[in-house]
């Protein structure tokens, strides 16, 4: 233990329950059965690109971050200039 | 060629997570690319010790039932570039892992992982012999108490039975992990002694990890040990148990010892 941090020491207390906080509000909604919002959202937006051109599951990126006010979702989805483009149905 | 580490115990609450995550992050650090897996699908915890559980996206579950390739299920760590974590799923239960799954999974990791550490589940169910079925080597996590060394007994037997290794007449590399080592209460004469765990379970020893509020701390901040106070006496045991993992020689300190002419005289007298 450097003097630093010795002198730093407030406990790790309050960041474990911080954590544990915004982790359980996302993880009891999913129990029930349904997913949260953010999965939910992911799922509709590769659904509705999916309807239009065909993805190649290798070339999309999800990335999520579950925050405590806000929680940010990153989709990216390589689509080529020649995608074939899916006739609706 | 990727080597296949599983880290169990039988036992619940000895240190498995903990262990899985200060070994993979003391791996990666050597450069070599890891990846550590949770195997504990219903109650996956090694998220929550490695700091990722807010951006678990895919899970272990999704990739063996083809709702996501692996690489987008891979989890990369913001400390180490060469670490990454497969989750386990938290909604489905262990019947949702399948042999052949499992096995698909491995065989893709190996082709691009130098060490893949699997964190088992306790018990000796589903979840724990596929953790173990693909793995070189085995890591038995162990406390210096009765109950403890009975369940790494069993889990060794499975690890000579229940393995790919064990089917195909090989020998699985064993290693002990004694995990919250007391020093004082071990002068004190109260624990079981390092040998004697040694001599019961006659499997050669990777490190002793002593018992430390720093792994609570690294628990609680969401690092593994090994990357939160490197000069903590727990990550210096674990950095050690890797470097012993990785084939390096450094001869196994057991805490405490240093100071352990004036101690053994107050234990004695003590006893």
């Amino acid at each position: 233990m450097s003097l630093f941090t010795f002198f730093n020491r407030k406990g790790s207390a309050p960041a474990a329950r911080e954590r544990l906080q915004i982790l359980l509000a996302h993880e009891r909604v999913n129990i029930g059965g349904q997913s949260d919002l953010v999965t939910l959202l992911r799922e509709e937006i590769l659904a509705v690109v999916a309807k239009h051109v065909t993805i190649d599951p290798e070339k999309v990126t999800v990335t999520m971050d579950r925050g405590d006010n806000v929680s940010t979702l990153e989709v990216d989805i390589e689509i080529p200039l020649h995608a074939e483009k899916k006739k609706a149905a | 060629m990727a080597k296949v580490i599983v880290v169990t115990s039988g036992k619940g609450g000895v240190g498995k997570t903990t262990s899985t995550a200060a070994l993979g992050a003391a791996l990666a650090q050597r450069g070599e690319k890891t990846v550590v897996i949770d195997f504990d699908v219903g109650l996956r915890n090694l998220d929550l010790v490695m700091g990722a559980e807010r951006r678990v996206v895919y899970d272990l579950v999704n990739v063996i039932q083809g709702d996501a390739k692996l690489p987008q299920a891979l989890i990369r760590d913001k400390r180490v570039e060469t670490l990454f974590l497969l989750p386990a799923s938290q909604t489905r239960d262990k019947d949702a892992l399948t042999t052949e799954g499992v096995e698909t999974v491995m065989e893709t990791l190996k082709r691009h992982f130098d060490w893949i550490i699997c964190d088992s589940p306790a018990g000796i169910e589903r979840g724990a012999t596929l953790a173990m079925r693909h793995a070189d080597a085995a890591v038995i996590v162990t406390n210096p108490e009765v109950s403890s060394v009975r369940d790494s007994d069993r889990i060794i037997g499975l690890l000579d039975s229940k393995t790919l290794k064990a089917e195909n007449g090989e020998r699985m590399e064993k290693h002990l992990l004694l995990t919250r080592y007391d020093p004082v209460r071990a002068a004190r004469g109260d624990m079981l002694k390092v040998d004697d765990v040694l001599e019961i379970l006659s499997i050669p020893l990777l490190g002793i990890i002593p018992e430390s509020m720093e792994v609570l701390r690294a628990s609680n901040l969401g690092t593994p040990v090994t990357l939160a106070d490197k000069s903590s006496a727990p990550a210096l045991a674990y950095e050690q148990a890797a470097r012993r993992l990785a084939g390096e020689i450094i001869p196994v300190t057991i805490p405490g010892e240093r100071r352990s002419i004036l101690a053994k005289m107050f234990g004695r007298r003590a006893a």
